[in-house]
C-alpha cells in the first residue's frame, strides 16, 4: 500500500505529457467534440470510455494528427498539434495508435509489418530494427509467429503484433482504440495482459475501452465523455464506485 | 461471331469476383470453358470437311489450301501478336501512369486524368483507331533522321489508347478497393504518402490487378483484327487476300474457321490461367 502511495504520488509530479485544451471537432454540420479539455501525465493510464459515438475514436485520432482540429490545442511532448506547419513525423515517431481492426499489412510478415516503419521511415538500421521487433515479438509472446502472414494468424495473435508494430516506433505515448472488441473472449485476455505489462512498465497510455474491469484495475484516471463532452472525469477507483454525473451511473449501470 | 456463347457476360461469372472484375474494367469477362474449345474445333472440322467434300476431284483439297496458306496466314498472326504485346506494354506502362493520376491530390490532375479515360474507355475502339491512322503521320523527323510509321505501328498506338485506359481504370479500381483503413494505419506509423502507396496499396493492388489485366489481353489479342479495316496486313487482312485470289467460295467458312481455332487456342490458355488466379486469388483474399 506504502508502495502504492508513492509511485501515485511520483506520476502526479511529472509533467504532463499531452495536454489537450478546450478542442472541438465537426465532420460536416456533426459537431463531434465539443471543447474537450484534459491533460497525461507521464507514465500515466488513462481510460476514456463512453456511448457509442461520443467521439472517443475520433479525440485519438486528432491527438495524433490524423484527423484536424477545428478549434483548441493538442501538445504532445510539446509539440502542438493544432499548427498548420506540424512535423508530423515527429509527432507520430512519439505516439503510437492501435486500432480496433488491427490494420496489419496483410502483404508482408508478422516481422516485417514491425519493422518496416522504424526501416522506412525513420531510417534506422535494419539489422538494430530486426532485434528490436524480434524482442517485441518475444514479449507480446509471439516469436514464432515471426514469418506468419496476419491471414495466418488469430485476431488477438494479429492485434499483438500491432502493438508491437506501434512499438517499435518507440513512442512516449501509446493509445488504443477499443483493441479488444473485435476479440472473442478468450483472446481478449492476451491482448489485455500486453496492454497490463506495457503500463507496469510505465508507457503512457491513452485508452479507449468497453472492458470496464480492465479499465478500473489497470487506469489512474477515467474520463467519460458522452456527446463530444467529457461529462466526468476522476480517479479510477473512485469513479467506478461513486460516479456523480447521472449518465455516468446510467452508463455504468448498464456495462457493470 | 455470336460472342454472347464464348464470352460469359458478368451475370454470368462464375465468382462474384469475376463480376467486380467486369466492372472494374467494363469489359466483358472472358470465361471460356472447355465446352467452348470443343465447340470451335468441331465446327472447323464439319466445315472443312463439308467444304472438302464438295469440291471436285479436279481441284485441291479444302486442306491442302489451308496447309499452302499456312505460312503466310501464320505471319499475319504473328503481326495481331506482336501488336496486342506492343499495344499492352505500352498501354500498361501510360495506364498505370493515368490511373495513378486519377487519385493525384491535385484537382485538375484528377479530373483531367478521370475525362481522359472515360472519353477513350467508352469510345469503340475503331474510333480511336482511325483517328490516330489520321492524326499520326506517316513518318516522322526526329533531328536529321527520319522514322518511318509503318501502318501496323500506328494500329499499334490505336490499340494502345483503349488499352491505357482500361488499365488506368483497373489501376484506379485496385487501389480504391483497398480499405481506407490501410491508409490510415500507415498514416499513424508516418509513412508518407508516396510511401504509403508503393510500400503498402500498390502491392496488396497487384494481384487484384493481375485478372483483370489478363482479360484486357484476351480481349485486345481478339480486338487487334480489327486493324485490317485501316489495311494492316494482320491475319484477316491475309484471309481476305487468300480469298480473293484463291477464288473458292467453299473456302470461305474454313479459312474463317482456321484462323477462329489459332486465336483461340492461344487465348484459351490465357483466359483459364485467369480465372484460375481469380478463384485462388479471391478465396485466399
Ligand atoms: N470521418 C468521419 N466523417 C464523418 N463523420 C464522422 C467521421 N468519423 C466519425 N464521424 C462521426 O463522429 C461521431 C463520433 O464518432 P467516433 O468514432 O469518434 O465515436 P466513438 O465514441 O469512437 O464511438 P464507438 O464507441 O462506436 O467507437 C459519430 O457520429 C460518427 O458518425
Ligand atoms: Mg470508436
Amino acid at each position: 500500500m506504502v508502495g502504492e502511495g508513492v509511485m501515485a504520488m511520483d506520476k502526479a509530479l511529472k509533467e504532463p505529457q499531452v495536454v489537450i485544451t478546450d478542442v472541438h471537432k465537426s465532420f460536416g454540420t456533426v459537431q463531434v467534440l465539443k471543447g474537450v479539455s484534459m491533460s497525461v501525465r507521464k507514465s500515466e493510464v488513462v481510460c476514456i470510455i463512453g456511448p457509442s459515438g461520443s467521439g472517443k475514436s475520433t479525440l485519438l485520432r486528432c491527438i495524433n494528427a490524423l484527423v484536424p482540429i477545428d478549434k483548441g490545442s493538442i501538445k504532445v511532448d510539446g509539440i502542438e498539434v493544432n499548427d498548420p506547419k506540424l512535423d508530423e513525423l515527429a509527432l507520430r515517431r512519439r505516439v503510437g495508435i492501435v486500432f480496433q481492426s488491427y490494420n496489419l499489412f496483410p502483404h508482408r510478415t508478422a516481422l516485417q509489418n514491425i519493422m518496416m516503419a522504424p526501416v522506412h521511415v525513420l531510417r534506422q538500421d535494419k539489422a538494430e530494427v530486426e532485434a528490436r521487433a524480434r524482442k517485441l515479438l518475444a514479449k507480446v509472446r509471439l516469436s514464432e509467429k515471426a514469418d506468419s502472414y496476419p491471414g495466418e494468424l488469430s485476431g488477438g495473435q494479429q492485434q499483438r503484433v500491432a502493438i508491437a508494430r506501434s512499438l517499435c516506433m518507440m513512442p512516449d505515448v501509446m493509445m488504443f482504440d477499443e483493441v479488444t472488441a473485435a476479440l472473442d473472449p478468450e483472446t481478449v485476455k492476451e491482448v489485455l495482459n500486453t496492454i497490463r505489462e506495457l503500463a507496469a512498465e510505465g508507457m503512457t497510455c491513452i485508452l479507449v475501452t468497453h472492458e470496464m474491469g480492465f479499465a478500473r484495475e489497470v487506469a489512474d484516471t477515467v474520463h467519460f465523455t458522452d456527446h463530444g463532452r467529457i461529462v466526468e472525469s476522476g480517479d479510477a477507483k473512485a469513479f467506478f464506485t461513486s460516479a456523480s454525473d447521472p449518465r455516468t451511473r446510467e452508463f455504468l449501470t448498464q456495462v457493470l | 461471331m455470336s460472342g454472347s456463347r464464348f464470352f460469359s457476360s458478368p451475370r454470368w461469372g462464375s465468382t462474384p469476383r469475376a463480376t467486380l472484375f467486369c466492372r472494374d474494367t467494363g469489359l466483358p469477362f472472358v470465361d471460356l470453358r472447355w465446352p467452348a474449345g470443343i465447340l470451335i474445333v468441331a465446327t472447323f472440322l464439319l466445315v472443312a470437311f463439308n467444304a472438302d467434300a464438295q469440291s471436285g476431284a479436279a481441284r485441291s483439297s479444302v486442306y491442302a489450301i489451308l496447309w499452302k496458306w499456312t505460312p503466310l496466314l501464320f505471319q499475319g498472326f504473328c503481326l495481331n501478336l506482336l501488336m496486342s504485346a506492343l499495344a499492352m506494354a505500352f498501354g500498361t506502362i501510360l495506364g498505370a501512369l493515368l490511373g495513378l493520376a486519377q487519385i493525384s491530390l491535385l484537382p485538375p490532375v484528377r479530373t483531367g486524368s478521370w475525362a481522359l479515360t472515360q472519353v477513350l474507355r467508352n469510345s469503340p475502339w475503331l474510333v480511336t483507331i482511325f483517328y490516330i491512322m489520321y492524326l499520326v503521320p506517316f513518318e516522322v523527323k526526329i533531328g536529321g533522321t527520319v522514322i518511318p510509321l509503318p501502318d501496323w505501328i500506328k494500329a499499334t498506338f490505336g490499340f494502345t489508347l483503349p488499352v491505357m485506359a482500361n488499365v488506368s481504370e483497373i489501376v484506379r479500381g485496385a487501389i480504391r478497393s483497398i480499405p481506407a483503413t490501410q491508409w490510415e494505419a500507415a498514416r499513424s506509423l508516418a509513412f508518407t504518402r508516396r510511401q504509403t502507396l508503393w510500400m503498402i496499396i500498390i502491392p496488396q493492388c497487384l494481384k487484384r490487378m493481375l485478372p483483370p489485366w489478363m482479360n484486357l489481353y484476351s480481349i485486345l489479342t481478339m480486338g487487334t483484327v480489327l486493324a485490317n479495316i485501316v489495311g494492316v496486313s494482320e491475319s484477316l487482312t491475309i484471309v481476305r487476300d487468300v480469298l480473293a485470289s484463291e477464288r473458292r467460295t467453299d473456302l470461305l467458312m474454313p479459312m474463317y474457321a482456321y484462323i477462329l481455332v489459332w486465336f483461340f487456342l492461344y487465348i484459351y490458355p490465357i483466359s483459364v490461367a485467369t480465372v484460375r488466379l481469380e478463384r485462388k486469388w479471391s478465396v485466399k483474399g
